[in-house]
């Protein structure tokens, strides 16, 4: 029952990215494209909302529903990584269409190929769990 | 969202080889939770609350993408170019998912965070590596789609 909560939030999640279509390759060119401002609209709202949340959540101390205060850790600082792993996840994001939510969302659409992606992703990670010490962070 | 990766390796046993996998992932099965309700969410998204409309896409969109040679753009949720079964089972549709699979894998956990994790989320708290992330999720986007489908796809 503790799972509960999470279950829900990746349901919503699943049923706004696709009622979005954020879940489409079609639209994730044309993002790229800068042709429609349909994908900058999602996420730029988002971010909107996300901002003012978390800023409400910091400034009146919310709890979260175990009764503890909200922490959100921030990002360890850096570049490299950010940049150029950022730029490796772009060029997967864009020739796959889908980036790790829309992966799973997906499946649940019934298309099955994307679980050869997902398959990948994994592969992908585990190099990166290789490679990590000698990767420049 | 790009967590469950992480922890979908530990749990097939990659930390007995590498140091980074080796985790309590018991620690981390809400993420999985949260995997497998976007799993529910995307079956009930189309089972219960689709009525088969089309992606209205623009039309310079649509013109592109046939010069690229895809075809019926926009009437299903991805290209069949890239997600049927007869472009899986050819040499290069296989690997492309392929490819683009590994890239969005070992990408996201370089650059420790998704779209998820550092568009939304990371630049919601005004985090400065977020915002790097997410310039650098445009450059590989950018060159991906205007330098590299080019030579990728034609019609």
């Amino acid at each position: 029952m503790n799972y509960i909560k999470y279950l829900l939030v990746g349901i919503f999640f699943g049923i706004v990215l696709v009622k979005s279509e954020a879940v489409s390759w079609y639209r994730i060119f044309e993002m790229f494209k800068f042709q429609s401002f349909h994908m900058y609209g999602i996420i730029g709202s988002s971010v909107i909302s996300g901002v003012l949340f978390v800023a409400f959540i910091k400034t009146r101390g919310i709890n979260n529903l175990k009764g503890e205060k909200i922490k959100i850790l921030p990002k360890e600082p850096g570049i490299v990584r950010y940049l150029l792993g950022g730029t490796i996840f772009g060029f997967g994001w864009a020739l796959a269409g889908a980036c790790p939510g829309p992966m799973y969302i997906l499946v649940g659409t019934g298309i099955f190929s994307m679980l050869i992606v997902i398959a990948a992703a994994l592969l992908g990670t585990l190099v990166y769990g290789l490679l990590k010490d000698k990767l420049p962070h | 969202m790009s967590s469950n990766l992480d922890t979908l390796c530990s749990i097939g046993g990659a930390g007995k080889y590498v140091n980074y996998f080796k985790v309590d992932w018991r620690a981390n099965r809400w993420n999985l939770t949260t995997v497998a309700g976007a799993i529910i969410g995307g079956f009930i998204a189309v089972q219960f609350l689709s009525d088969g409309s089309t992606i209205d896409l623009s039309k310079q969109t649509v013109e592109d993408l046939n010069i690229l040679g895809f075809k019926n753009v926009g009437e299903s949720i991805l290209p069949s170019e890239l997600y049927s079964w007869d472009a899986v089972l050819s040499l290069k549709g296989l690997s492309i998912l392929i490819i683009a699979g590994f890239l969005v894998g070992f990408g996201t956990r370089y650059a420790n965070g998704c779209t998820s994790g550092h568009a939304i989320s990371g630049l919601s708290n005004l985090q400065l590596p977020s915002l790097i992330a997410v310039i650098g999720f445009f450059i590989g986007g950018l060159i991906m789609t205007h330098l590299i489908f080019p030579l990728l796809f034609s019609a």
